[in-house]
């Protein structure tokens, strides 16, 4: 368990390391960018898978489940979104090289 | 056990912030996602041998059911993600980021619940302790209402909303949902009971979609980058909830990154994040109708010819040609002007489309080299060097009346400054007025002529005429 001053130290390192990732960040890359961190708090899948693991009453259950449904969904929605952003970045370049042509 | 699974917890975080680094550059970004999406594979792996999961007395069934959440749930978002057009990414971003929200706030609500059981008639901190209680119920509140919120964006976004009002006086209904959703948090903390449990949902939820009703549709890229900032942050809350180190420092790193996002969209549009919530643009008395003047029409043709006797021009891209998924014809179209030698140049405004930087992932799409995108500070000195602009989709982020007009709901944005061009071309649909329902006088300006039609089809028409020359 992580409590008292740890957690705020890492809430606090935590932060500025998000505030840093951003701050430096081209204008082209936001919404891929958006995109990626609405991926990365798909984490909370985690939190969900743990919260129905140790569910006892059906209520837990139930809730637990709508808590899984919905973290796998931006979890796996996030990523194939992502992805597909940024695949169009790649072939992006090569058009982009051979324009002169 | 517990050591590898706190081990791979903080690998896997340490993977998110590796990727989200290398996102923010062009030449890895692809690699990025690659990074963050592992850190999630092995973190959802080892989940599954946590102690208290294996050691649960209704241990098959709870893992049947995280089985089938899992396939259902990742089932769905896998195929609509791929399935939905590029154009359509800023809805499934919205819905995506309302599941995570969603998911959030029912863990919230389970932690809460076993309170309740475990000490009926208690507070909530006799069974959690003080800053696990306050944590929990804080990320219940923001989990929920970027849930709802998003859900409402997605609505919008995608056409099947339209309403801008529910209530007369909505924002005093809005500060009264506010206020009682606050008391409620406080009656869970001090008593978690069913009934109070439910309410407090109930009002979050309520609360969500009347602050998200209001906004215009110009501000919605605002609003996504803001409730995604905020799923972030009832991650990281409900992840010192459970104690998970990987949930807190992603949904931390989320939240203050979305945070600066948001802020940073905000600026570009002049306005505060406060100012997007309580005064949606076009939400007000409708935008003062522009007397009696005319727009010019102008064909095809003649328009293709402008442009490649043209010296240099300016393509301002909008909302409009993701919509016609236009942007392959137009690239066309700029490598045919530039074999005519016409130096042709993309004005991007930040808020241009659904999304910043929408107009960039369209454009490179369609392969449109990185050094012809300008962004706004860039290239507006240069609109009066330019002999042909031409405006696709576009037109809020070029209405003058942000720049002249005190009384108009734009005023104070910055736009592109299309009208210092000798010819501006204006594709459009229709006659009616932008996204934000404020009307745009650059339309009945002497210098600007109207091509009416769909983004595709003008742009093939326009291609025609260049090699008709």
């Amino acid at each position: 368990m992580i409590e008292g001053l740890a957690a705020i130290y890492i809430f606090l390192l935590a932060g500025f390391t998000g505030y840093e990732i951003i701050a430096r960040v081209p204008v082209i890359l936001h919404t891929p960018l958006m995109s990626g961190s609405n991926f990365v708090h798909g984490i909370v899948l985690v939190g969900a898978m743990y919260a129905l693991g140790i569910a006892e009453t059906t209520t837990e259950q139930t809730i637990g489940f709508l808590a899984v449904l919905l973290a796998a969904g931006n979890a796996v929605g996030g990523y194939v979104v992502t992805e597909r952003m940024l695949e169009m970045f790649k072939s992006s370049n090569k058009p982009g090289k051979a324009a002169g042509d | 056990m517990d050591f590898i699974i706190d081990a791979s917890y903080l690998a896997a975080a340490i993977l998110f912030i590796i990727g989200l680094k290398q996102m923010s550059s062009p030449v890895t970004a692809r690699r990025g996602i690659v990074w963050a999406g592992l850190g999630m594979l092995l973190a959802t792996l080892v989940t599954f041998g946590t102690p208290e999961l294996l050691e649960s007395e209704h241990f098959t069934v709870n893992l049947s059911l995280i089985i089938a959440g899992i396939a259902i749930g990742g089932g769905y978002a896998w195929v609509s993600g791929k399935r939905v057009a590029m154009t359509d990414m800023p809805q499934m971003i919205a819905m995506y980021n309302g599941m995570g929200g969603g998911a959030a706030a029912t863990i919230a609500a389970v932690e809460l619940l076993k309170a309740g059981e475990a000490n009926p008639g208690a507070g909530a901190a006799a069974y959690l302790g003080v800053d696990v209680a306050i944590l929990a119920i804080l990320g219940a509140v923001i989990g929920t209402i970027s849930f709802s919120g998003s859900i409402i964006a997605w609505a919008k976004l995608d056409g099947r909303l339209y309403l801008n009002k529910i209530v007369p006086g909505q924002h005093i209904v809005n500060a009264l949902l506010a206020i009682a959703t606050v008391v409620f948090a406080i009656l869970v903390y001090f008593s978690v009971d069913l009934t109070t449990i439910a309410i407090f949902f109930a009002l979050a939820l309520i609360l969500g979609i009347f602050i998200t009703v209001p906004v215009g549709g110009a501000d919605m890229p605002v609003i996504i980058s803001l409730f995604n900032a905020l799923t972030g942050l009832a991650v990281g809350f409900e992840g010192y909830v459970l104690g998970n180190a990987a949930m807190i420092i992603a949904g931390i790193v989320v939240g203050s990154a979305g945070s600066l996002l948001t802020h940073l969209m905000a600026v570009a549009m002049n306005r505060s994040v406060a100012n997007v919530f309580f005064a949606g643009v076009g939400t007000g008395p409708a935008a003062a109708a522009s007397g009696e003047q005319e727009m010019k029409e102008i064909q095809a043709q003649d328009a293709g010819i402008l442009m490649a006797f043209a010296d240099q021009a300016i393509i301002i891209p909008g909302y409009g040609m993701a919509v016609a998924q236009a942007q392959h014809k137009i690239w066309e179209l700029v490598q045919l002007l530039n074999e005519r030698g016409v130096k042709v140049k993309f004005a991007i405004h930040p808020v241009a489309g659904r999304m910043p930087g929408h107009m960039n992932v369209l454009l490179a799409e369609a392969g449109v080299p990185y050094d012809m995108i300008y962004d706004m500070e860039d290239i507006n000195a240069d609109f009066k060097n330019t002999t042909v602009t031409l405006i696709i989709g576009a037109n809020d982020v070029v209405n003058p009346s942000a720049k002249t007009d005190t009384s108009s709901p734009l005023y104070g944005m910055p736009i592109l400054d299309a009208m210092d061009t000798d010819n501006v071309i204006v594709v459009k649909r229709g006659r009616g007025a932008g996204f934000s329902g404020v009307e745009n006088p650059l339309f009945f300006a002497d210098n600007t002529k109207m091509l009416f039609g769909d983004g595709q089809k003008a742009a093939n028409e326009l291609i025609q005429a260049v090699k008709e020359l």
